[in-house]
């Protein structure tokens, strides 16, 4: 809809046949996925599904082995208009502590600074906006490492929504978030979603941000075990507080079957 | 203060110590970033291999050292991001082969291994015209990337997954960090020495960070430090007639430990803003109020205010007490 009349729909982010190896082991097998201006998808699966490596080797922080990754139609190694992409890591902030709020959400209008140049009007604007949006105005000195785990996940949100991205690629923004607050960030995507933008988001839980969800992926062993809309999920997935669970919980004592299992019906053999 | 100036050599020491004071600092604080607080000394180590080859070649010392240490810098830097140079082995087989390739070429140079102590401790009174010249350049070379390119630098210092989609050249800026200190310790081979020099890119960083909040003020804190610390040090160090690099770094070495009891008021400060004035520790009965779990741990030093409150400690989050209590936590 936001393209031009004529204009071949181009994906904001693709993978096609992906496959990523960690020391050796595979951990994605052939993953395909897609996702377009204006919609909403969700990553989801068990721990160690691949969620995270498949999100870090989609922004080329990781190496493929075998297969393609297109940013806005071009391959991986040729694009470089950083600028249209938001990244929000899973939380770590080992080494950010000892900086401002406003010095770590700063970082995310690098991608449209030259080197040399100090920071433009605009940049402070977009810098105190992004801020304002997460709900942390009256945080903008603090020391980052003083804020409580959820404030510090809003920070990292605010910092990729400073550059105003095409494509926001968000690696579990709610965990440690408190349900108010994940309303917040579910308005804020919301928000920019309907500004056209794409957004590829990794759930645990998928809370208050079910209702942006257009699809979801479900990674199980490295495979894509499910791509369609989030309904398709089995409804007996869902808890007491409305809110569906996507993990069973598969830790290293009960590896493999849970995936198949949880999702039901939803599973292509 | 004016009879000091009016001697020549000790108008250059000056010059040379407000140089080193500037530039250690203001590297150190991103080496000290990405923790690597102790690469300066381990450069040191690599430095004194290129003062040997001086000596050997009878050539000027710091040119020969900047080279030694830059590419000694480069190569642990490349190490490190291939991923070879885990476990530190590679460092120190690189580390102690630049000392004993120092120790070796002076000593087939005739000069013997004492000749390198002037550039271990530093010798800020010999210092020449020449090579001030060359330390005031050098300077202007780390100083101008460490200042302008400061928003690059922190990124890639502080989360370099993040500064990689932000289109930065992450592996480039790391070797510009590890090559610039380079330059900051060959160059302080004159002044503090080869030993001496990562102290001085480590402590004025450590003590700013009790002192100010915030990553751009520390580096101007952390600066103003070296600074003061390193021409006070040359000016106290004539007067005491003590060897100026050690007398600069027992500088330092006092200002950081009077930065801990002053952390400690600034933020008993900013954490009596946070209580309100009827709460008084031994009256107040806490009602047993249940938090469920929490995602941060509080500790001593993670940066929430610690308060004692009887049998242990509550830390101040989010304008309330927080305590750890069996598997949950309080909020009191």
């Amino acid at each position: 809809m936001l393209l031009g009349a004529g204009t071949i729909p181009v994906s904001c982010l693709a993978a096609d046949d992906l496959t990523v190896e960690l020391g050796g082991l595979p951990v994605l097998r052939g993953v395909s996925l897609s996702v377009g201006a204006g919609e909403g998808v969700a990553l989801m699966g068990g721990n160690g599904s691949g969620k995270s490596t498949l999100v870090r080797a989609l922004l080329g922080l990781l190496p493929h082995q075998r297969g393609a990754v297109q940013l806005f139609g071009l391959p991986l190694r040729s694009f470089r208009q950083w600028s249209r992409v938001g990244y929000v890591p899973q939380r770590s902030i080992a080494l950010l502590g000892g900086s401002k709020v406003k010095e770590v959400v700063a970082a995310g209008r690098l991608a449209h600074r030259r080197p040399f140049r100090p920071l433009g009007r605009g940049d402070r604007e977009a810098i105190h906006e992004a801020i304002g949006l997460v709900g942390l105005s009256a945080q903008l000195n603090t020391d980052i490492a003083a804020l409580s785990g959820g404030q510090q996940q809003r920070v990292l949100v605010a910092r990729a929504l400073a550059g105003h991205p095409d494509l926001l690629v968000l690696d579990e923004p709610t965990s440690g978030v408190d349900l108010e607050h994940q309303r917040v960030i579910a308005d804020v995507l919301t928000e920019r979603l309907a500004a056209g933008i794409a957004v590829l988001v990794v759930l645990h839980d998928v809370g208050p941000l079910g209702d942006l969800i257009d699809r979801a992926v479900v990674l199980s062993e490295g495979r894509v075990a499910h791509d369609g809309p989030l309904g398709d999920l089995g409804q007996h997935q869902r808890r007491p507080g409305g809110h569906q669970h996507l993990d069973h919980g598969r830790t290293a004592d009960d590896p493999g079957e849970g995936a198949a299992s949880w999702l039901g019906g939803a599973v292509e053999p | 203060m004016i009879e000091i100036l009016s001697y020549p050599f000790m108008q250059r020491a000056l010059i040379a110590a407000l140089l080193t004071g500037l530039i250690a600092p203001a590297i150190g604080t991103y080496v000290v970033q990405r923790r690597l607080s102790l690469l300066g000394d381990g450069l040191g180590h690599v430095a004194l291999a290129g003062v040997g080859l001086a000596l050997l070649t009878g050539t000027a010392p710091i040119p020969i050292a900047v080279a030694a240490c830059i590419a000694g810098a480069v190569v642990v830097e490349v190490l490190r991001q291939r991923g070879k140079a885990t476990g530190d082995v590679g460092l120190a087989v690189l580390f102690y082969g630049g000392l004993a390739a120092g120790v070796f070429l002076s000593g087939i140079s005739g000069v013997g291994a004492g000749g390198l102590v002037q550039y271990l401790f530093g010798s800020l009174t010999t210092v020449t015209v020449g090579d001030l010249r060359l330390v005031a350049v050098l300077a202007m070379v780390v100083l101008v990337p460490t200042l302008g390119l400061a928003p690059q630098l922190y990124a890639v210092s502080t989360d370099e997954d993040f500064a990689r989609t932000q289109g930065l050249r992450v592996r480039l800026y790391h070797i510009a960090v590890v090559t610039l200190a380079a330059v900051t310790v060959a160059l302080a081979m004159r002044t503090v020495g080869l030993l001496l020099v990562s102290a001085l890119m480590v402590i004025p960083v450590a003590a700013a960070r009790n002192l100010v909040r915030g990553f751009a003020s520390g580096l101007v804190c952390a600066v103003a430090i070296g600074v003061i610390t390193a021409v006070g040090g040359a000016v106290g160090s004539f007067y005491a007639n003590a060897a100026p690099g050690a007398f600069i770094v027992l500088l330092a070495i006092g200002v950081f430990m009077l930065s801990w009891p002053l952390s400690y008021l600034l933020r008993r400060r900013r954490a009596a803003a946070l209580l309100p004035d009827s709460m008084d520790d031994d009256e107040l009965v806490a009602p047993h109020t249940v938090t469920e779990s929490h995602p941060h741990r509080h500790e001593p030093g993670c940066g929430h205010p610690a308060v004692q409150h009887g049998d242990h400690t509550d830390f101040i989050h989010e304008g309330h007490r927080h305590a750890a209590h069996a598997d949950h936590y309080d909020e009191h």
